[in-house]
């Protein structure tokens, strides 16, 4: 059937061509095809569509047969045509015929799709009758059997420039046909058909229309553009074996859920942020020194005081950081005050600073960067809520898959997502006593803050307490007087998480809100544990100024008791040597910035310890009892009270966010820090992936982290200001141990700045700093920034609110989209047939079949009225009358009937000549003779 | 089997489901019985090659969604019902969900997607909404 439209349809020349014989019978044809032809194949399913069966029942049968028949088109539309002329016969065959169609309607449920497609292409092509008028064209050629096939050979012949143009267009057309033919939804059969066809036509006409060449740059584009798309996915996987734990963090995501995939995320994030602060910290400090600066042995700073020799070695005074690991390149204190070394004159202590700085200035802009990264990533969900459940549904599975074990994965993080999905869901559906659910809410909050305030009382307390302890003699206090700070401290970090946790069970919150609360609880509480180690850590460094202070008077008394003592025994006065003494041996200050980096070290490497013995004994050890024990035990260990743990998320987070603080104040200390972070970090992402999947079940609600992970950094946000204040300060205002360290003998640090500006800047550039650091201007640069800020604040609020109107808009036209659907429905029977014939019409865009299905009705109507089989007068009578009734733009597309009867007259080289929509209209008018 | 000989050999489903590229698939049953040309998952030649140029990367969005739709809908009568999602999800989930959250499931599923409220998925509700998902044409393909 679709075939025959397409001839028919086609050039109106090719009909033309054909015998007069045939234009009778194809009027009748056209009229059944036309635009019916795309519902037909609903309209064999559901029968219920009474309407256009009549108009379409003769197209139908003609579709079956030649289905069925599915032989040379030539045949079909032979077939066509006595069905057409059965059908003016009478109606009552059609019915007949209708049961025939029912039959064939189940077989013919793929081929209808075909149909479809036919139908879409001529629209697509535009040219209606482009196709058509191949296919003719090669059938008379090629089989020559029928009648009118001798007129179009003869025509070949002596081609004129039109029909030369027209080829030329059919070609390309055909051409294109063949690119795009993969594209069909037909079965393979009817596609190879199609393929021969096409290119059997090609080959003919291409050589006589003498471009052949294209054949060649075809093969090679098609070759190029695979590939170009193997090489794409070729790079987008090893974009995506590039990303580190990849597979780990997928794995476990599709057990526990994203929320616990987030922290994986973050601790890898982290790791990437460690990684670069490494490079800059050994390439360009610690590497230089080791290179370039005097060895180890040469300088009082680099070597172990005589005294400590003997132990240096043992580990109890390694592990504690004492000894060879006091004098190493760990620390400040190792770093030379050498103004440039090597023979790069590279500038050790300026790049010292500058770094120590960098750190902080990199981390900043990090930290904001991916906040706001993520922040834009979170605002365009706008579709993101409208079908969460189908696409979960319809597009979760991977059909790449291939793999057991990645299968097996696949369904744990489907019903995961299926749970999380699940979860918010019923959070929305939750009806609630909000006056009670208030209540409870405040009442848990106050509970909260009088925990917080009587936590932050202890802590105040206790501190106080042990600076009182600190001013007596060590050795008269007990053990538990000297550690009591830190008793106090990991009791409260031990005791009030679980109680938040208790607490914040009477807000019933989401729980990804509650982690949200809790993690800013513990957080709060985390702060006092700052504030005490900081306020202890100032006391003892302005104890070691003193202390320096003192050193330093007897370093310079002693020394010039040496002079004195020269001159007396050498009567020399110039040019004393400096005294003979082995660096072992040279009286040194207490280094106070080495000290401070020894604090910050050994507290991350005993959190390191207590995390993982804390996992491996509460996780691990608790896993492997309540697994074994279960056998021979009086309750159900696993289901019962101990259970197996949960991964405690808020926890680890923290952990991690501290973690990072205690690095980013101890970095300009104890360069090595950051090393040894990387470790601690590479070594955790492999050690708490193993613990999770191997010793925890997933949290009873599984919850979905919320996608921008910007809660997580807003914390760090704050702890990296947190951690940058007594850097900075202490880099701005204590002065700097006199004999050691990249600052010794300044009176501060920043001074390499102001040195490095006046030695090795052309003057002018001191001018510009100068006045650069002139009040004035920074005054009015900050007043700038903040009108930036404000300027800015403004304008981002404006898109906020231009962003929730389009949402409400969009919104809005979704609802107004069912609804009218869903009154369609209701109120017009016609439309409702017409959706429902609709499903299987697939690839046409929906509101056409409802527009055209009218405007078929009427002309099958129209003619009747009409009642005259007067050829052309009457095509243009009826067209007029369509036009009218169309009204609104007409879809032409379902119209590429064959022209009406036309008068003998025409010249094939005019074909043309009439316009596509004139065609058209002849074309409706077609229908009258028969009835 | 002589295919030169005897173009119209038919190979049944069990033998195709069986193929690494299907063999993890839930939906691999569905996948063939909606590619073969009598419904009942036997393929021939052309199917099977019918099958795989509409699974491939370069498939039109359409294109798979018609065939999507297609093996989505459990029961051949051309919409995706109830039942079909319950299956769907079940096949998704190896049935770990409880019969309360799959019913919820479905009935948000519906609801989401179903334009003209008569409770199921038509082809255009159905495409409507999985021409917007952004996972589709990244999932529903497969390499050969």
């Amino acid at each position: 059937m679709e075939i025959d439209a397409e001839y028919d349809s086609g050039s109106d020349v090719d009909s033309r061509r054909r015998a007069k014989g045939r234009n009778k019978a194809k009027p009748a044809a056209r009229g059944k095809k036309a635009k019916p032809a795309d519902s037909e194949e609903e309209s064999e399913e559901e029968e219920e569509a009474p309407r256009k069966r009549k108009g379409r029942k003769k197209k139908v049968e003609s579709e079956e047969e030649s289905e069925e028949e599915q032989r040379g088109r030539r045949k079909k539309a032979a077939a066509s045509k006595k069905k057409a002329a059965a059908k003016d016969d009478s109606e009552e065959e059609s019915e007949e015929e209708k049961g025939n169609k029912r039959r064939g309607g189940k077989k013919g449920g793929t081929k209808k799709e075909k149909e479809e497609e036919n139908n879409k292409e001529k629209k697509g092509n535009g040219k209606a009758a482009g196709k058509g008028g191949k296919d003719k064209q090669d059938e008379k050629k090629n089989k020559g059997k029928n009648s009118s096939s001798s007129d179009d050979n003869s025509e070949d012949e002596s081609m004129s420039e039109g029909e030369m143009a027209r080829l030329k267009e059919e070609v390309e057309e055909k051409k294109k046909l063949i690119a795009t033919l993969r594209n069909k939804p037909w079965r393979m059969k009817r596609r190879l058909k199609c393929l021969k066809e096409a290119q059997s036509f090609v080959e003919k006409f291409e050589g006589a229309l003498g471009k052949g060449k294209g054949r060649r740059l075809y093969a090679f584009k098609v070759m190029m553009t695979k590939k170009i798309i193997k090489f794409n996915r070729d790079f987008e996987n090893f974009k995506t074996a590039c990303i580190p734990w990849e597979s780990r963090i997928k794995e476990v995501e599709s057990h526990f859920g994203s929320s616990v995939a987030s922290y994986f995320i973050f601790l890898r994030w982290m790791y990437g942020l460690n990684l670069v602060l490494f490079g800059f910290v050994f390439g360009l400090v610690v590497i230089p020194e080791v290179l370039m600066g005097m060895p180890y042995g040469s300088i009082a700073r680099k070597t172990v005081p005589r005294e400590e020799q003997d132990s240096a070695m043992d580990f109890s005074v390694l592990f504690e950081f004492g000894g060879y690991c006091k004098y190493s390149i760990m620390f400040y204190g190792y770093y030379n005050n050498q103004r440039s070394i090597g023979l790069l004159q590279f500038r050790l202590p300026l790049s010292y600073l500058l770094v120590g700085v960098g750190i902080f200035g990199y981390s900043l802009m990090v930290v904001i960067r991916t906040m706001a990264r993520n922040a834009n990533e979170g605002g365009d969900g706008a579709e993101e809520g409208a079908f969460t459940f189908c696409w979960k549904l319809f597009t979760s599975w991977d059909y790449l898959i291939g793999n057991p074990e990645t299968a097996d994965n696949k369904f744990a993080s489907t019903t995961t997502s299926f749970k999380e999905s699940i979860v918010d869901e019923q959070e929305n559906l939750k009806d609630e006593n909000v006056h009670l659910r208030r209540f409870l809410r405040i009442l848990a909050n106050l509970l909260i803050l009088c925990c917080l305030g009587g936590s932050g009382y202890l802590i105040y307390y206790v501190v106080k307490r042990s600076q009182g302890f600190a001013k007596l003699d060590r050795n008269e206090l007990t053990w538990l007087q000297k550690n009591e700070v830190e008793i106090v401290m990991s009791l409260l970090g031990l005791v009030c998480p679980p109680l938040f946790e208790v607490i914040a069970e009477l807000e019933d919150y989401h729980p990804r809100i509650a982690l949200k609360w809790q993690l800013a609880r513990i957080f709060a509480l985390f702060l006092g544990n700052l504030y005490t180690f900081l306020f202890a850590l100032f006391d003892e460094v302005n104890a070691k100024l003193e202390n320096e202070k003192q050193i330093r008077n007897e370093t310079i008394w002693a020394l010039k008791e040496y002079y004195a003592n020269y001159t007396l025994y050498h009567n020399v006065t110039e040019n004393i040597p400096l005294p003979n003494i082995s660096p072992a041996d040279v009286i040194r200050g207490p280094c106070w910035e080495t000290e401070v980096g020894i604090e910050f070290v050994k507290l991350t490497v005993s959190d390191i310890q207590v995390t993982y013995l804390t996992i491996l004994i509460g996780d691990f050890l608790r896993a492997v009892i309540v697994r074994f024990l279960n056998y021979c035990w009086c309750w159900d260990l696993e289901a019962g009270f101990p259970s197996y743990g949960e991964f405690d998320i808020s926890g680890n987070v923290l952990g991690l966010i501290f973690n990072q603080g205690m690095i980013w104040m101890g970095a300009f200390y104890a360069p090595g820090l950051v090393g040894v972070n990387v470790l601690r970090l590479l070594s955790s992402m492999y050690y708490q992936c193993w613990a999770v999947m191997a010793c925890n079940v997933p949290h009873e609600r599984v919850f979905k982290a919320s996608r921008s992970n910007n809660f997580y950094m807003g914390l760090l946000l704050l702890v990296l200001f947190l951690s940058l204040m007594p850097v900075i300060y202490s880099i701005m205002t204590l002065p700097p141990s006199f004999d050691c360290g990249p600052f010794s003998g300044k009176d501060k640090m920043y001074d390499v700045i102001m040195e490095t500006i006046e030695k090795d800047l052309p003057p002018f550039m001191a001018d510009i700093f100068s006045y650069a650091s002139n009040p004035g201007l920074i005054i009015s640069a900050v007043l700038l920034m903040v009108l930036a800020i404000y300027y800015l604040n403004a304008v981002s609020k404006a898109y906020q609110n231009a962003n929730m109107d389009l949402k409400r808009k969009m919104q809005m036209q979704r609802d107004e989209e069912k609804n009218r659907r869903n009154n369609k429905d209701s109120t017009n029977q016609v439309m409702k047939d017409l959706e429902d014939l609709m499903p299987n019409k697939s690839l046409i865009p929906p509101p056409l079949p409802e527009e055209t299905a009218k405007p078929a009705d009427q002309l099958s109507k129209s003619p009747k009225v009409t009642g005259k089989p007067g050829a052309a007068a009457t095509g243009k009578g009826v067209h007029v009358q369509k036009d009218v009734s169309l009204a609104a733009a007409n879809p032409r597309a379902p119209v590429t009937r064959p022209p009406g009867p036309r008068p003998p007259g025409h010249l094939p080289g005019n074909a043309r000549g009439p316009p596509p929509g004139q065609g058209m209209g002849r074309g409706r008018g077609g229908p009258p003779p028969r009835r | 089997m002589d295919y030169t000989n005897d173009p119209d050999v038919k190979v049944p489903l069990a033998l195709i489901v069986n193929m690494p590229e299907l063999k993890e698939n839930p939906f691999r049953n569905r996948i063939v019985e909606s590619f073969s040309e009598d419904g009942q998952g036997n393929l021939s030649f052309n199917d099977f090659v019918d099958m795989f140029s509409v699974l491939s990367e370069m498939a039109p969005r359409e294109l798979k969604a018609i065939y999507a739709f297609k093996i989505y809908d459990f029961n051949v009568d051309n919409y995706i019902c109830k039942e079909d999602l319950e299956k769907t999800l079940n096949k998704l989930t190896k049935e770990e969900l409880t019969p309360e959250e799959v019913n919820l499931v479905c009935e948000k599923a519906i609801e989401e997607a179903d334009l003209d409220g008569d409770s199921k998925l038509s082809f255009a509700d159905f495409e409507n909404m999985i021409s917007r998902a952004p996972d589709f044409l990244s999932t529903f393909h497969i390499r050969i």
